[in-house]
């Protein structure tokens, strides 16, 4: 009977602390209207989801807080299945969904060229605000790591990518994430932060922890402020540039190393749903590899972390001039199953130029089929909706395979495309050539323009040339931050407009720099990188926008809001450069320190002679005997000879 | 003699448009020998381009020239050419002017002595004439505007041309006896780059010497004159530091100018003795180098002034020849204004004892800095010791060539005082020895 007692006094004072909580709560978070108002401005997901959330009864989200997270798992993920929707794109889940949800999703696009692009994307939403008092304790989805980062450093928003190749824009069409070769990290402060550059080198040498990459190479001396260029993706409420920081490792090698704890981050690790097919020995073996993290707020409450990873692989020449792909062929393993935890998995692959089947054939068909409007153009994707086991077939795994037929057709060439070279000889000046190509047909439109420059390439600003067309073309908005030695770099964003069909160049000299002998690289004779410039801009779109905005879109198609309905916004990264520079001999300071204190030595030694001593007539210095006999007369009291 | 002057002046100028229509100005400009990261005038175009984009021209590390110079130019950028052309003109006008004046006080105070019968009887043949001062002053302008460091210098537009204007009129001034002036344009020289603060020692010499104030440091007379002086130059450079702040409304420039030059960031290649020396510097004993090198500069001052404050002309020769070899960002353009008095002291010719030696030196080394550069930095068939081997060289034989003067300087001072065939005690003859 005590004992009886005991447990039902106890489950009595539960019910009350948890009463007065969820009364604290609800009167914490009372303003719902919030959920509402600035998602217009985020992407169309995101407005999904956060209508949907808001309409539920805040109570019930209270309560399903506090009651045990790990009990609700499998019943949630169960019901997610049975709720996926039969034959058409995701229809919204009437049931109680949770304050978490994960998303994947695969795009296969065809390249012209022969290769493979293969676009893995994982989206965690979760309702949670980590800018509150006090800290974010349970977590479910999202990672643990990331979400301590982002209370501990007040974080806004946060993009990292690491890349290892250059995106070929002229032969693949544009990226669904662009990000340029190296390690990328721009980070959006908290309006709160008062010391943002000591938070930024704490966040950075964290992140280097966590990623296991260089990122603590990112000092004041690559780091900028861009003024314009870019801009918070997420729901806007700063955006001043002093709580911005990018920088760029144009040098940094991405491996596996670096995606392990990649992969870690998402829910099922590598060990279920898409990302069984990263296996990093095939992932590595490839054109190009990409590899990024985005969080960002999508409204007050929620959060979304995405990652990315986009790979190209090069099967023409790994598949004995066969062109003919497969699943297996690309990363060695083929598809079982869904991630349980996810609410959606889903392949997209682009078969836009194949309506007919007349180009490749695509085994096993599926009859579903999307289309989507993805940077400016329409695209049509036969989808394979892995949380459904009829994808799986009799065999109960998954082998997509692709088998060419042709090799015609032509892609359609990107409207906006850059590049980039140095140009000069010798080790004393050079000159920067940056060409974008505007392609549209007769469309004009503004590009901004993004140069992050190091200390000892000393740009000279008056030599900046931009000209279209061969006539000088005057960029309407200059913001040049002249760098200082050793501290920071240059920084220099334009607002250029770009005519109609044309290459407009811009060219600026630099002087490179003798630096320290300590300062150089160990092998200083491979020169030093230069980050790739960042051509940021809406470019007109070739098919007029998707009317219909309530339609559910996939992932890909939504990453930069749009806002303007007849133009897209687009981010093209150009080559980095290789720079030589001038090198002192590394192998004598010893011997410069000596020779060069000897020349003072000697100026000194000749002034102090002539500054001491006077003139006097010499005097024949007497021979040897006779000094010997004056030293011993001296001895005894006589007068020298 | 005004004749000649104009001659040369007219020459002069035309070697210069000329070579400035020839479009030489980019390629000279580019040369490490002839602009340094002070001088530099695509520098102080930057600096003109910044102002406009409403940046601070000293919130980056590429312009460093004082608020005064980018004011001048702000206006005269169109003019430039002519600018540096005028200012080598009233560079050796003014060293012209000065040069006379000073022969002018030599010869008087050569007389009073000869009157006096203080010189040794065969000292006749040491003692100047008329004649042969006649035409120094016209030499001292030739050396300048006929010097190939100064055509370089100035058809490079390197604002040395323009400090070099100013220390000449600070010499006009003091030799012809202006306090004022010569403590406004002393402190204008040391605005623009602090190392002329050393040549008010010589000034100050030169200054009690012509208004017979004795250099006794017990006398009250010496200190009201040297208070009254350092009045003068403080209140001027307040009021030019002044200008500056006013002018740019902050104090950035203070250490982007004089910082720069002193804790010396940029090693930019040059013919100095600083670049290579802390490029390949330890990092814990670089600040104890910096010093021990900036203080080398500063330290001739007190031993010379003491040993030449007879003799404060030369004392500004020598003062000048000290800061264009050990100064932090030397050029040519600082050369050829020490090298401009070199006629003056033609009458120590005879106790030179290594001048061939060194001319050829001079000559050689001149002519191996663009080679060295060129195998360096172009063809990558040589590395860095090579141009840095040549600067040693160089400047091995300007100390070379200055203690060789001053070494003549004080023989001559010797051999006036105890004649010039100097016999021992046995009554051959006697070789001087410095002991």
């Amino acid at each position: 009977m005590a004992a009886h007692r005991c447990v039902s006094s106890a489950l009595l004072v539960f019910v009350c602390v948890l009463s007065v909580f969820t009364v604290a709560r609800s009167q914490e978070t009372t303003p719902p209207g919030g959920h509402g108002a600035p998602a217009t401005d985020g992407p169309q997901t995101v407005t999904e989801t956060t209508g949907q959330t808001a309409g539920q009864p805040a109570a019930e989200e209270r309560r399903w807080e506090a009651t045990e997270v790990k009990e609700a798992t499998p019943d949630e993920s169960a019901a997610e299945e049975q709720e996926a929707p039969a034959a058409d794109t995701a229809a919204p889940s009437a049931g109680p969904r949770p304050k978490d949800d994960f998303q994947e999703e695969l795009v296969i696009r065809p390249l012209h060229s022969g290769d493979i692009y293969a676009s893995f994307q994982f989206r965690t939403l979760w309702e949670t605000d980590f800018t509150r008092e006090n800290k974010v304790s349970h977590y479910r989805l999202f990672p643990k790591s990331l979400g301590q980062v982002i209370s501990k450093f007040s974080v806004r928003e946060l993009h990292i990518s690491f890349t290892q190749g250059y995106w070929r824009t002229m032969q693949w069409g544009q990226p669904y994430q662009p990000s340029p070769p190296g390690a990328e990290l721009w980070v959006w402060f908290q309006d709160s932060v008062t010391d943002v550059d000591e938070t930024w080198k704490e966040l950075t040498n964290v992140l280097s922890g966590i990623f296991c990459a260089s990122l603590n190479f990112i000092d004041s001396t690559n780091t900028v402020q861009p003024s314009a260029s870019f801009k918070p993706l997420g729901i806007v409420n700063v955006t001043d540039h002093r709580f911005l920081r990018y920088a760029t490792l144009p040098r940094e090698i991405v491996c596996t190393e670096n995606l392990t704890p990649w992969k870690k981050l998402l829910p099922c690790g590598s060990k279920a749903g898409l990302a069984v097919l990263m296996k990093s020995e095939k992932l590595f073996h490839s054109s190009f590899h990409s590899q990024a993290v985005h969080i960002r707020p999508v409204s007050p409450t929620s959060w979304e972390l995405r990652q990315t990873l986009n790979v190209v692989f090069d099967l023409h020449t790994s598949g004995q001039g066969k062109r003919e792909w497969s699943l297996f062929k690309m990363f060695s393993r083929t598809l079982t199953e869904a991630c349980p935890l996810a609410s959606s998995s889903k392949i997209y692959v682009d078969v836009t130029d194949n309506p007919q089947g007349e180009q490749f054939e695509l085994s096993p068909a599926t009859p579903l089929l999307s289309q989507e409007v993805v940077l400016g153009d329409r695209r049509t994707f036969s989808v394979y909706d892995l949380t459904q086991q009829i994808t799986f077939g009799t065999v109960r795994s998954l082998n997509l395979l692709i088998r060419w037929k042709s090799s015609e057709g032509d892609m359609l060439r990107p409207l906006l495309h850059g590049e980039r070279y140095v140009a000069g000889y010798g080790l004393q000046t050079g000159e920067i050539h940056t060409l974008m190509y505007n392609y549209h047909p007769y469309r004009s439109f503004p590009v901004l323009l993004l140069d992050s420059v190091p200390w000892y390439l000393r740009l000279y600003i008056h030599t900046l040339t931009v000209t279209s067309k061969g006539k000088d073309n005057k960029p309407s908005y200059i913001h040049y931050q002249p760098s200082k030695d050793r501290l920071r770099p240059h920084l220099l964003e334009m607002l250029v407009q770009l005519p109609p069909n044309s290459v407009t160049e811009v060219t600026v000299q630099f002087e490179r720099a003798l630096l320290k002998w300590t300062e150089y690289t160990p092998d200083p004779n491979h020169g030093f990188y230069v980050g790739s410039s960042v051509i940021s801009s809406l470019v007109p779109s070739i098919v007029a926008m998707d009317t219909n905005i309530t339609q559910e879109r996939p992932l890909f198609s939504s990453f930069f809001p749009c806002k303007e309905e007849s133009s897209y916004f687009v981010r093209v990264y150009t080559e980095p450069l290789l720079v030589n520079l001038p090198t002192p001999d590394f192998s004598m300071p010893y011997n410069v320190i000596c020779l060069t204190c000897t020349v003072v030595a000697v100026g000194y030694g000749s002034l102090y002679n002539l500054l001491t001593r006077s003139f006097q007539i010499e005097e024949p210095s007497p021979g040897l005997a006779k000094r010997l006999a004056n030293i011993i007369r001296r001895m005894r009291g006589v007068p020298p000879l | 003699m005004a004749a000649p002057l104009t001659l040369l002046l007219l020459v002069a100028v035309t070697l210069r448009a000329a070579l400035f229509r020839a479009g030489l100005t980019d390629l000279i400009s580019g040369r490490v020998e002839v602009v340094s990261p002070l001088t530099a005038w695509k520098r102080v175009v930057e600096g003109l381009a910044l102002l406009d984009l409403g940046v601070s021209p000293y919130s980056g590390d590429v312009f460093h020239e004082t608020p005064l110079i980018i004011y001048l130019f702000h206006f005269l950028v169109d003019y430039a050419e002519i600018t540096f052309i005028l200012a080598d003109v009233i560079t050796a006008v003014a060293l012209y002017l000065a040069v006379k004046d000073y022969n002018k006080q030599v010869f008087r105070k050569q007389r009073y002595a000869l009157e006096a019968d203080r010189y040794p009887l065969d000292c006749l043949e040491i003692i100047r004439s008329p004649k042969e001062m006649y035409y120094i002053p016209l030499k001292v302008a030739m050396f300048y505007l006929l010097n190939p460091f100064t055509i370089l210098s100035c058809v490079a537009m390197s604002t040395c041309g323009l400090n070099n204007a100013v220390i000449a009129l600070f010499i006009l001034s003091t030799i012809k006896g202006n306090v004022l002036l010569s403590a406004i344009f002393l402190s204008l020289a040391t605005y623009q780059s602090i190392y002329p603060l050393t040549l008010c020692a010589p000034a100050l010499l030169y200054l009690m010497q012509r208004q017979y104030i004795p250099v006794n440091f017990r006398r009250a007379g010496f200190w009201w004159f040297i208070a009254q002086y350092a009045f003068m130059y403080l209140g001027s450079l307040f009021v030019i530091v002044g200008l500056s702040f006013f002018l740019l409304g902050s104090w950035d420039y203070l250490p982007s100018v004089y910082g720069f030059i002193l804790s010396v960031p940029d090693l930019t290649p040059n013919i100095g003795l600083f670049w290579y020396f802390f490029a390949e510097m330890f990092e814990h004993f670089r600040l104890f180098f910096l010093c021990v090198f900036q203080i080398n500069i500063f330290f001739y001052t007190i031993p010379l002034s003491i040993k030449l404050k007879e003799h404060p002309v030369f004392l500004i020769f020598m003062q000048l020849a000290v800061i264009s070899i050990f100064k932090s960002y030397p050029t040519v353009g600082d050369i050829a204004l020490y090298m401009a008095f070199l006629p003056v002291w033609s009458h120590l010719h005879r106790f030179l004892r290594n001048i061939f030696l060194v001319s050829c030196v001079l000559l050689a080394c001149s002519a191996l800095f663009p080679v060295l550069w060129h195998l360096w930095i172009y063809a990558g068939s040589a590395n860095s010791n090579f141009y840095y081997a040549i600067t040693l060289l160089f400047n091995v034989a300007q100390i070379l060539l200055i203690s060789d003067y001053f070494y003549a300087f004080l023989r001559r001072e010797h051999h006036l005082t105890y004649g010039l065939y100097l016999k021992r005690k046995d009554g051959s003859e006697a070789t001087l020895v410095l002991k």
